[in-house]
This record gives structure tokens, sequence and C-alpha cells, in this order.
């Protein structure tokens, strides 16, 4: 039986990530509904690279389409939650 | 000392690579230099043999001092040079030797570790953890030759905490009073002997991000590209076309450089900025342009630039698009004669051919040093800009 990934891990993929992309935040303090980019100041590169870290993590395809629906932390973990394992 | 931008006006020489007798080629790393701003890797800008080190680790020297003198196909000449067109200003031989003196101690556990870049990425090599390594560099700074001996002496018994360091290492607010020192002496400078015009237009970025999401989906997301590594290649282009814009003021006239060396103004996280170039931009593919951007990001921002990508900027590109910004003008970085300004893409009502849309819109402009051209030339560039981008696909 194929096992999901849990929602912590999905949680702890994107903090490590995010932790690494802005060392000096703490990504837990951010709000579930703020936007994470102007929340912990992440240009378009670093998003992109935040994107290429979950996929390599994770095994999710992220098109390049969606980049708009991944704005908040709440988004982000509904998209790879419906998309992960 | 090289001049690793308009905002340097001393260095402090952190370690030498190379010692009298080696033979260097263009683009080696020979040593490492302290900058306001940052520890930068310096080069040697000819193949040559090492004849002598003037200046020693610790020594802090003017910009245009000679630190140490090789043997080229020439006469000797300083291993460091500055800019394109820009003079030695004097030739300053290093202070007398001073008797060595102890290592300091180590860094007290949970301290930041002071290491060059090069000595870092030989640790890392090795396999040395840098935080029990003594530093023989100035203000205790790990050397290369620190890793290398640490990497070759046998492992000792954990020792008790030593005290803290007698030289006070630069702490981050040390670092960025000194980046904001070196920020405001060029941007200063810019304003006081630049005389700078600013024109803007309206670009309708439709058939350009259409273009690139047709490429994108193409494309895995390790290989996308983003937005500004378009506009990189716009720019590079447009400046073929326009090459006025391209090089240095220097002894009272525009000299225009053949080579186009981009500078993208990078933002660091703790605040400031540095502007590293993008080499020979106009002969890059997209591919290759992203890719180079991307290394240079993630260089700039982990303190591993090289000298000559400080140095060789033929113009600069300000993109501050991510932050919202609608329209961004910019302030000239000396000698260069030209910054363009990019800010966000944003949807606009937008009139065509009689029929109102709405079109993504990105607003570009250009400060010009209004000694090297007229407003028409600026016109110029921002017009041939504006049609690239109406047809990426031949970018």
């Amino acid at each position: 039986m194929e096992r999901k990934i849990p929602e912590s891990a999905i949680r702890e993929a994107i903090f490590k990530r995010l932790k690494k992309i802005a060392p000096e935040a703490n990504p837990a303090e951010v709000a579930p509904d703020e936007n994470l980019r102007e929340a912990l100041d992440i240009d378009s590169f670093d998003f992109l690279n935040l994107l290429i870290g979950l996929h390599d993590a994770l095994g999710v395809e992220i098109p390049e389409a969606d980049y708009g629906k991944l704005t908040t932390l709440n988004s982000l973990m509904s998209y790879l939650s419906q998309r992960v394992g | 000392m090289p001049s690793l931008g308009a905002d340097m006006e001393e260095g402090t020489v952190i370690e030498w690579t190379i010692k009298p007798g080696d033979h260097v080629h263009r683009g080696d790393i020979i040593g490492c230099v302290r900058t306001e701003k940052a520890d930068i890797d310096i080069e040697a800008w000819e193949d040559a043999i090492v004849d002598q080190i003037l200046a020693k680790p610790g020594d802090t020297l003017p910009v245009g001092a000679v630190l140490a003198m090789f043997q080229g196909e020439g006469a000797p000449a300083p291993v460091a040079a500055p800019p394109a067109g820009e003079k030695i200003t004097e030739a300053t031989r290093a202070p007398a030797p001073v008797p060595p003196s102890p290592p300091p101690p180590m860094p007290p556990e949970g301290e930041r570790v002071h290491a060059s870049p090069l000595a870092r990425r030989i640790a890392k090599e090795l396999g040395v953890d840098l935080s029990k390594v003594h530093g023989t560099g100035p203000q205790g700074a790990i050397t290369q030759e620190d890793v290398q001996h640490a990497a070759a002496a046998p492992e000792k018994p954990p020792e008790k905490p030593t005290a803290p360091a007698v030289v006070p290492e630069r702490t981050p607010a040390d670092v960025q009073a000194g980046m904001r020192r070196a920020i405001a002496a060029a941007m200063a400078r810019s304003n006081r002997e630049i005389p700078h015009y600013y024109l803007e237009t309206r670009i309708n970025m439709d058939r350009a991000l259409r273009f690139l999401e047709s490429e994108n989906q193409k494309r895995s997301i390790r290989d996308r590209v983003l937005v500004a590594a378009l506009l990189i290649k716009a720019v590079a282009i447009t400046l073929t076309e326009v090459p006025e814009l391209n090089g240095y003021w220097i002894d009272d006239r525009l000299q225009p450089k053949e080579s186009i060396h981009i500078g993208l103004a990078i933002a660091l996280r703790q605040g400031g900025l540095v502007v590293p170039a993008i080499h020979d931009a106009d002969a890059k593919s997209l591919d290759e342009l992203m890719q180079a951007m991307s290394d240079l990001i993630t260089r700039a921002r982990s303190g591993h630039l090289r000298g000559s990508e400080l140095t060789d900027g033929t113009i600069t590109i300000t993109h501050l698009g991510d932050l919202g910004v609608e329209t961004v003008y910019g302030v000239i970085y000396p000698p260069q004669v030209a910054i363009i300004g990019f800010g966000r893409i944003v949807e606009t009502p937008w009139a065509e051919g009689g029929m109102l849309g709405i079109r993504p819109v990105l607003t570009a402009t250009i400060a010009g040093d209004h000694r090297a051209t007229d407003g028409r030339r600026g016109a110029q560039f921002l017009t041939v800009l504006n049609r690239l981008l109406q047809e990426p696909e031949k970018l």
C-alpha cells in the first residue's frame, strides 16, 4: 500500500527550505495566510529555488502556471498535500 | 590594491595564495582582499611569474597601491591592476615587515568563524572544521595555510574553551556599517559628479511573457528561465545597437567598451547590495544567462565573488519588480555611464490599434550620464529595448 507523506513532513520540508533562503527569519512565525514572499522578503530567484527544493524533496511537479497559487503557507501546504504520496 | 568598485577606497590583504617564482595565469585566484563590503578573491590579470610580494596579510592599503610585482612578457607589472581605464594613483610600497606575533586565540564556541572565501572552500574540500582552526590572518582571520596546517595536523583531544579573541572580529554591525559607507561613497560621488538624465517607457510584455511561459512549459523546474534573464539579454542586445551607453566616463571623455558586461544590482539579505557583472552577456543564450545570474546571486549572497566580477561591469541593471515597485530611477555606478531600471510587471489598460485591452506592462527606465550621452541616445536605447521585447523568440 502506498504511504502518503504526512502534513508534518511537508511542513518541515517547506520550513527547511525557507530557513535556507531566509536564515535570519523564523518561518514558523509567519501566519498561515500571510503572503510568504512579502513576509520573508523572498524574490523571484529565491522563490524559484524554494520550489526547486520542494520538487526535489517531495517529487511534486509544480508548473509555472501554478506559481500564483502558492502565495501563503496554507496554499503551499494544501497544493503539495494534494500532490504528494 | 585593485579597485573592486567605485565604492572602494582601500582594502586589507587577507592572504596570498602565491609566492615568488610561482607561475600564474590570467584569472587565477592569487589572494583575498577585504573591502568595506566583503572579502573578495583577487585574480591575476595576465599570465606571469610572481616576482615580489610587497604587501603582507594585514596591510591596509589605498586603491592603486602595488601589492606585488610579477614578470610577464614585458616589464614587471602590478599584480592587481585597477579596472580598465583607471589610473594607478600611487605605487605605495607596503610598510616594513613586523615581527611575527603569536596566533590569536580561537573564537569562542558559537561565534561566527572569520575566514576568507578561499579558506572556507579549502576547508570544505579537506573536511576541516573551521571553528577548531587558529587564524593567523588579520584580526584572527583563518587563511588558506591555517586550513592546510589544520588538515595535516593530528587530531588533538578536546580543549577547554579558550579566552575570547584579543582582536575583535568584524561583527555583523561592523560589516553593515562598512557596507553603508561603501555605498555612500559611490553614490555620493555619482550624484556629485554625474549629471543624470532620466527617461522611462512602458513596455507591453504580453509577447515576452507568453514566450517564456511556452519555453518554461517544455522545461523541468530546474531549467526554467526567469523574466530577469530575458531582460538582461534584451539590454545586452540593445547595447550592440546603442553602444554609446556601454562603457565608462574616464579622463573627461566617453570610452565605449566593446565587451558587454552587465552589472546586476543584487540586494543582500543582511542589507546593502553588490553589483557583480555577467561577462559578455550579449553572446550568452537565455539558458546561459539564467545559469550565470543564478551563480552570481548565490555567490554574492554567500560572499564568494571574484574581483573581476566587481570591476568589469560596463552598465548596470537594477530590478526591483519583486518588491512591487513600478518605476525605478537608478543612480549610475561610476565610471559607468548608464543604469537601467525595471519595475514590476503590472496588468494595465492598454490601447492599441483602436482597441482597449489589459496587458502586462513593464516600466523601463534609463538614467544616463549627460556628459557622455544626450537624452536622444537614451530614448533610442529604450525604443530598441521595447522593439526587441516584442520579438522575444529572436533574443
